[in-house]
């Protein structure tokens, strides 16, 4: 039934180098759910318009319901679970919980994965530049106005006190 | 709330009316473990063991409660305080409840009431909900009303669970019930604090008592967890990738499907016929398990996700359309014409008379509601694992206690082997896909063998879900010679505004498509008049309400279901009358209104956003276009839900491009009144998302087909709400504690369209009427004033 993959294929994801199964052109985000059990990215829309699927490439945001896998070979893939965990929370994680920034909560991983990149390149974010990043990011339920918040108390966080 | 209260001291030291009515325990039968197994990842199939007994000490009941027989013979009457609650030698307390969390933090509000009767820690508190198998039925939840009628059903139940604690803790202790108080589940004498007893040393076994309704509620002067802001006890798990979302499940030998339809849902059921399948090339794709048909239903079973996805891509299908769909540019007027069952629901004075004899000036207009999606974030998802001798389905449903009965004959099986288990999904917002993709995943499961997972495509989704309905409205309103309202005649077009499971194999999309298909059933004409009758004090009124029987798409519950389209209306409308009467609208609206409740909440938001008692419109506001050519203008708009509920007045500012005709929303004041607020974070964040999601279905949002298929099927064809859209948002909470707790996720997006239109009129003097206000139909509106 399992076709064997005819070159076997390795992605590095949080630091740990994994040999995948899947054909290379298999979106990232189904090996990161289904193969490696990393379960914060989400699939949203598999088109690449909602964010909900956010990782990062080499510390970049990317859509991986639309990156094939083979194209990550060679770099370096963080999600969520690689940022912080629940006994130790990355600071974004922390600001979101703090603010209570969501409501259903499926669209905050990747939020969290958007602003972190963002927090990497702009440690202090104006608001306008925090709408600029999270332009490709939906949330139905209108928990937007916590999210900017919860960037913004990251920012402090991530200026002033340690991780 | 009926139920009777203590006074404070009462609370603390005694529980009235319980002495000597405890009675013999017999059942020892704990299902803490056996609940918990239902939040797992694995599913437990009825008919194997369901899981390893737990060996740890103190728990109540034995290893044997948490076998499959005792799972299937657990209390879920709702009769019994056993059927809401247990308590284990830990003193960790389990609520069953029948209202599942939609994203809402119903949860968290729940458990506060709870523990808040309970007299334990937040964190001793463990919910499991809507198991079929496990916990009460509470019907669907939906309607903004789980707070409001689940609340106090588990408040009494943790009363009277405190009543039966207290006298068993009284007779350990041997001090009367009056001299013992309760802290953090530790039962203490007054008078001697070193007799003491914790709930977890009581709970030796199970309650064994039916509800009588007689243990007294708490006092809300004396509430020290609700009311409080507690954090969500769902946001954890969420924010760390833990196994949140239905989504997120594995279960032993899963493997993956897609199903594929044309993207249509008429309200007969798909629209069209299976033409020709060829799925030869697609059976010998690497992965492919299967590809199943049945009558017009067709789906893929792969062994992974992405050959499943790839599997259903590569199938050749097609279809014969049986129900074309209607041009829509016509839509309204086929609302109009339509077949309709009429009904006349209010009659107050004499309407006619009052337009002959008592107007001296008079108005009419139409409005209508477009389309609008649920638009779940995330497509909807299923695990089903059928077995020959019954079927556990884990499903994001609102009605998961309908589900055994309506998917039950489509797979062979009675009502009673089905066990449906609710998982959270993306917030729905109604009934979108989740009822439907559980019914498609049991089929597939039962034709291949193996516990399947289903999630639809992000098309599938926008195409197949029930849809919000199209609607018309049309005023008339008559003012007297004073410039008061004298005369309303409301008179609305709409389908019902629920075809829910119901238990109703026919209203499953695939028992529709299967072959013999069943036919759909009615559940009756509901919601399209949520709203339609207003609260104002007006002498002649008439409301009309014209069942359509035909809807061109299929419609269902969509938040408030026409609560926002009758509120639109009536909101817009009392706007227009006050410009007719040359008021300023929250002047008419105020000297329209008896009730107090109503008038503070309008009150208060006016006075936070700082209104200037002026009549709208650009002549009167003195608004002069900015540098870039906008102008801004300021709306009102009320709303009480259901024209009995939660009270909410909005006050919106715009800025109206009249170069392009967009329209921004800068700024949004909100005044609420629910009654007693049982968790005021969550709660601001309930309303911040009814203004989110108001703006976007005001704005932007709007379904579109053509005469075969919906076209608006994925994020650049359904516009929402965005994070450069987002306007600053100010909430007045009005807390009556001494008043029932009502529902709040749905009473603000009420008046969020009346109060846009509004505000654009107030900038533009242009009348929008019909939504959703894009800058085409903006254009169009300002090119009719301008002429
Ligand atoms: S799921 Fe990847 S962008 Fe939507
Ligand atoms: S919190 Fe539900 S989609 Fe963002």
């Amino acid at each position: 039934m399992q076709s064997t993959p005819a070159t076997a294929l390795s992605i590095t994801v949080n630091g740990q180098s994994h040999d995948v199964e899947a054909t290379p052109e298999t979106p990232l985000l189904y090996v990161l759910r289904n193969e490696l059990g990393l379960h914060a990215a989400k699939f949203g829309c598999g088109l690449g318009q909602c964010g909900t699927c956010t990782v990062h490439q080499d510390g970049q945001p990317i859509r991986s319901c639309v990156v094939p896998v083979s194209e990550v070979a060679g770099t370096e893939i963080t999600t969520l679970e690689g940022l912080g965990t629940a006994d130790d929370l990355h600071p974004i994680q922390r600001a979101f919980i703090a603010e209570q920034a969501a409501q259903c909560g499926y669209c905050i991983p990747g939020m969290m994965m958007t602003g972190a990149a963002l927090l990497q390149t702009t440690p202090e974010p104006t608001d306008a530049e925090i709408t600029e990043a999270f332009a490709g990011n939906l949330c139905r339920c209108g928990t937007h106005t916590r999210i900017v918040r919860a960037i913004q108390r990251a920012a402090g966080n991530v200026a002033g006190t340690t991780a | 709330m009926t139920a009777p209260t203590v006074s404070p001291i009462s609370r603390r030291t005694l529980l009235k009316g319980s002495g000597g009515l405890v009675i013999g325990f017999s059942l020892a039968a704990a299902f803490r473990n056996a609940g918990l197994l239902a939040q797992e990842a694995t599913v437990a199939p009825i008919g194997t063991p369901a899981a390893t007994p737990s060996t740890e000490p103190g728990l109540i009941g034995t290893p044997a409660a948490q076998t499959q027989e005792d799972i299937q013979t657990r209390d879920v009457s709702g009769d019994t305080i056993d059927s809401w609650l247990s308590i284990d030698g830990q003193g960790l307390v389990t609520i069953y409840c029948g209202k599942v969390e939609l994203g809402t933090g119903l949860w968290t509000s729940l458990t506060q009431m709870v523990v808040e009767e309970l007299d334990v820690p937040m964190a001793s508190a463990t919910l499991i909900a809507g198991d079929t198998l496990l916990t009460p039925s509470q019907g669907t939840t939906a309607g903004s009303k789980s707070i409001q009628v689940a609340g106090p059903v588990l408040q009494q139940a943790a009363a009277e669970a405190r009543m039966v604690l207290l006298t068993r803790a009284s007779e350990r202790l041997g001090v009367p019930m009056d001299d013992l108080q309760v802290e953090d589940g530790v039962v203490t004498a007054l008078f001697d604090a070193t007799k003491t007893v914790t709930y977890g040393e009581l709970a030796t076994d199970t309650f064994g008592m039916e509800i009588t309704g007689d243990a007294p509620v708490k006092a809300f002067d004396t509430y020290r967890v609700v009311g409080q802001s507690i954090p969500r006890i769902d946001i954890l798990s969420k924010l760390t990738g833990g196994e949140a979302y239905l989504h997120d499940l594995t279960v032993e030998g899963m493997v993956h499907a897609r199903v594929v339809r044309p993207y249509v849902r008429t309200m007969d059921g798909i629209g069209a016929t299976l033409g020709s399948l060829d799925d030869t090339a697609v059976r010998a794709m690497p992965g492919v398990i299967d590809v199943i048909q049945n009558g017009s239903f067709i789906g893929v079973v792969a062994e992974r996700e992405e050959q499943a996805v790839r599997a259903a891509d590569a199938l050749q299908v097609t279809w014969a359309q049986t129900a074309p769909l209607p041009d829509l540019g016509q839509i309204y007027d086929l609302i109009r014409e339509m077949p309709a069952e009429e009904e006349e629901t209010v009659r107050t004075g004499d309407v006619e008379g009052a337009f002959a004899s008592q107007t001296a000036r008079m108005l009419e207009a139409t409005y209508t509601q477009p389309y609008q999606a649920h638009a779940s974030i995330g497509p909807s998802c299923s695990i089903a694992d059928v077995r020959a001798d019954g079927a556990t389905i884990y499903s994001s449903s609102q009605g998961v206690y309908a589900l055994p009965a309506a998917i039950g004959p489509i797979i062979g099986l009675a009502p009673e082997q089905v066990r449906i288990i609710y998982k959270e999904g993306p917030g729905c917002y109604g009934h979108n896909g989740a009822d439907d993709v559980s019914a498609d995943a049991a089929v597939l499961s039962k034709a291949v063998g193996r516990p399947v997972r289903l999630q639809w495509s992000r098309e599938g989704e926008f195409a197949w879900e029930p849809k919000g309905p199209a609607m018309v409205m049309d005023l008339r309103g008559g003012l007297d010679n004073e410039g008061n309202i004298v005369a309303w005649d409301y008179t609305v077009f709409t389908p019902t505004h629920s075809t829910r499971p119901g238990g109703q194999p026919g209203n499953m999309l695939v028992g529709q498509q299967i072959d013999p298909p069943v036919e759909p059933a009615t559940l009756g004409q509901t919601g399209g008049d949520r709203n339609a009758p207003n609260n104002y004090s007006i002498p002649n009124q008439r409301l009309t309400v014209h069942w359509n029987e035909t809807p061109a798409l299929r419609p269902s519950a969509l938040r408030s279901l026409g609560g926002l389209a009758n509120a639109t209306a009536n909101e817009t409308f009392m706007d227009e009358m006050a410009s007719l009467a040359g008021a300023d609208p929250v002047e008419f609206r105020l000297r329209h209104m008896a009730d107090p409740r109503a008038v503070e909440v309008m009150r208060r938001a006016a006075t936070r956003a700082g209104w200037m008692a002026r009549p709208s419109g650009p002549q009167f506001s003195g608004v002069v276009p900015a540098a870039d050519g906008t102008v801004t203008g300021r709306g009102f708009a009320f709303a009480r839900y259901e024209t009995e509920f939660a009270y909410a007045a909005v006050v919106v500012d715009v800025t109206v491009n009249p170069a392009d005709g967009t329209v921004r929303a800068t700024r949004v004041v909100v005044g609420h009144d629910c009654g007693l607020i049982v968790n005021p974070d969550g709660l601001q964040n309930q309303i911040d998302g009814c203004v989110i999601q108001g703006l976007g279905r005001a704005l932007k949002e709007e379904i579109t087909f053509d005469g075969s298929a919906v076209t608006s099927l994925d994020w650049s064809t359904y516009h929402i709400m965005g994070f450069a859209d987002i306007p600053l948002i100010e909430i007045e909470l009005i807390d009556r504690p001494d008043q029932p707790p009502l529902g709040a996720g749905e009473p603000a997006i009420c008046p969020m369209i009346a109060a846009v239109s509004n505000a654009i009129f107030d900038a533009t003097g242009a009348r929008l009427r019909n939504g959703p206000f894009t800058p085409a139909r903006v254009l169009e509106a300002l090119a009719a004033v301008t002429g």
